[in-house]
């Protein structure tokens, strides 16, 4: 509040910046941020109108010229069973990996927050090994996972999708949730614990409520970092395909229209949830 | 190992029987336990096999493969594909380098001028990832074609040669990888210019600072570690990326990536490959190692 009040004062004191007319200038700021905008969203925007594109070719592909508006790629949308059974492939994992993750991050972003070296040894060896995991590079992560299932003669599907998924998305989980519950009241928990309530009537009535936000937070980062992994499921998928891995190996043949379909309603009920977390947020403050 | 922790436990409530104190004791490590585990046996015990796997010797067609402490994988696949290392290395440097100036300016402008528009910029600014990563690079291939919707109708209007093309191009990947890890850059930058105090400011300009000092001696060292995170979590994802290199690079300017996922993928070369990854681990780590010895390695949760 201060820095408002005091922001026109320091321009009267000063005599060496005389008021001057605002200039053009201005406008440059603004105008870049709006164009890089643009940019950001340009690829996305041509994925959606090519996705209503008339393919005249014969060919399952996205063409290039604009042939006419056809919503026959909506209608059609299952058309390619190895795309289709790819893509619930990865709704399923997201949703199953993303539980796990959420449950284990969890836990391990309580154990962070609440305790500290004399009663948490090794705590920063375990933050250190988070950071690591973040901050490497994840070829390095997916083919050194491929390295373990093959020593361990582990054949590939599902299964080792689910546990390399949940391993590179726990540690997001456990930033998420901690970062929001670092002001947390612990002294809630104690007037818990005075009126008589055991630990576990202490957690499931004030402290699961009171962190939920954090946790919903975290399964969604969770869910959107295992529906996108490309670079980990390309290494340790074998006979279980994922939606990207699928789309990249149709690039070398052409992309089919559904694809865009595909790429088109996630974006859309990506950014519904977050213009609904956005909306909500609002209304609480 | 847990007794010394129950000897230290202050009893902060007072005396308990003794279960309840043990189990107290052991809360921190039965929380972390589980994550912990799979940590260990998913993250780390991987890293540990593959530098065994690329001191293995293994036979190409099977993938079967034996440990003879073979260390001369590193110096042989160093001299094979120490020139997909420099392309990895140009290509990532050079798209940090321009997220960082294009980003720098938009970050400044929502810290300081987004008004209650912040969270909708911020939104903007996350498009990109409302779309799966193989689908955005894959639709720059479509837009960049040699026949597509730019250079066709540029071609058409002769305004291009007819042999002009981006794609299979260096410049197709870098500006792939630009594109990719544009949000990696701007939202740390964004970030670390946001909590500047801006009374700070108020300081300079009353200590008559102009514009330009106020930014150079005051934003500027301020958004350090903010550029410090946003270089570590553009650079070291590019050097290893090889989605950008395959799509929009064609099968020149190949980026050490894309040798990685061949030699583990078709070669079945596991010794070569591990060799590879670990070098590149390793080229990783020095950021990673400097990053955590400047600021810390908890600073990097404030960015993602």
């Amino acid at each position: 509040m201060s820095a408002v009040v005091t922001a026109p004062a320091s321009q009267d004191v000063a005599p060496a910046r005389p008021p001057r007319r605002r200039r053009w200038t201005r406008f440059i700021l603004p105008a870049y941020s709006w164009l890089i905008i643009a940019y950001l969203v340009f690829p996305i925007a041509v994925m959606v109108l090519y996705s209503f594109n008339k393919v005249t070719t014969g060919l399952p592909q996205v063409s290039f010229a604009w042939n006419g508006f056809t919503l026959q790629w909506y209608q059609q949308w299952n058309n390619i069973p190895q795309l289709t059974s790819a893509f619930w492939l990865s709704i399923r994992l997201a949703i199953v990996s993303s539980l796990f993750a959420t449950v284990l991050g969890t836990l391990l972003a309580l154990a962070l927050v609440r305790y500290r070296p004399p009663r948490f040894r090794g705590k920063t060896a375990v933050e250190q090994i988070m950071f690591l995991n973040i901050a490497a590079p994840e070829i390095v992560l997916g083919a050194s996972l491929l390295g373990l299932f093959v020593t361990m003669n582990l054949a590939r599907g599902f299964v080792t999708l689910l546990l390399a998924h949940v391993a590179f998305s726990i540690a997001y989980v456990a930033v998420t949730v901690r970062a929001r519950m670092a002001g947390f009241d612990r002294t809630l928990e104690e007037a818990a614990a005075d009126l008589g309530a055991n630990a576990w009537v202490t957690f499931r009535k004030i402290t699961f409520p009171l962190i939920m936000p954090g946790i919903i937070a975290g399964a969604l980062m969770a869910f959107a970092l295992s529906i996108d992994d490309f670079v980990t499921s390309n290494f340790v998928s074998g006979s279980a395909v994922p939606f990207p891995v699928w789309v990249y190996g149709a690039t070398r043949i052409g992309i089919p229209p559904q694809v865009f379909v595909f790429g088109s309603a996630i974006f859309a009920v990506g950014i519904l949830c977050a213009l609904t977390s956005i909306v909500v947020a609002r209304k609480q403050t | 190992m847990e007794q010394p922790v129950l000897a230290n436990h202050p009893g902060r409530i007072g005396p308990r029987r003794g279960r309840v104190r043990l189990g107290k004791a052991l809360a921190p490590y039965l929380l972390s336990l589980p994550a912990g585990l799979w940590l260990l046996v998913l993250f780390l015990i991987p890293l540990v096999v593959m530098l065994s796997l690329s001191l293995q010797t293994c036979n190409f067609g099977t993938g079967a493969c034996v440990m003879t402490w073979h260390w001369a994988e590193f110096p042989q696949q160093l001299s094979l594909y120490h020139a997909q290392f420099l392309t990895s290395f140009y290509f990532a440097g050079a798209a940090t380098l321009i997220d960082l100036a294009v980003s720098f300016p938009i970050a400044y402008w929502i810290a300081f001028h987004g008004g209650n528009k912040k969270n909708f910029f911020l939104l903007m600014l996350l498009v990109p990832f409302f779309v799966s990563f193989v689908i955005r690079t894959v639709v720059w291939e479509f837009i960049l074609s040699d026949q597509g919707i730019i250079l066709g109708s540029l071609k058409n209007a002769h305004l291009l040669p007819q042999n002009f093309h981006v794609l299979a191009t260096g410049y197709a990947v870098v500006a792939g990888l630009a594109y990719n890890y544009l949000p990696f850059t701007a939202l740390p930058l964004y970030v670390a210019i946001e909590r500047i105090d801006k009374r700070i400011l108020d300081a300079a300009y009353d200590l008559y600072a102009t514009k330009r000092e106020a930014f150079t001696r005051v934003i500027l060292p301020l958004t350090i570690p903010g550029v410090f995170a946003a270089f570590l979590l553009t650079f070291v994802p590019a050097l290893g990326d090889y989605v950008n290199q395959q799509v929009l690079g064609g099968t020149s300017n190949t980026m050490i990536g894309t040798v990685i996922q061949n030699a583990f993928l078709v070669n079945l070369d596991y010794a070569g490959g591990s060799a590879l990854s670990a070098v590149l681990l390793a080229i990783a780590l020095v950021g990673i190692f400097a990053y955590a010895r400047l600021l810390g390695s908890r600073t990097i949760e404030e960015y993602l």
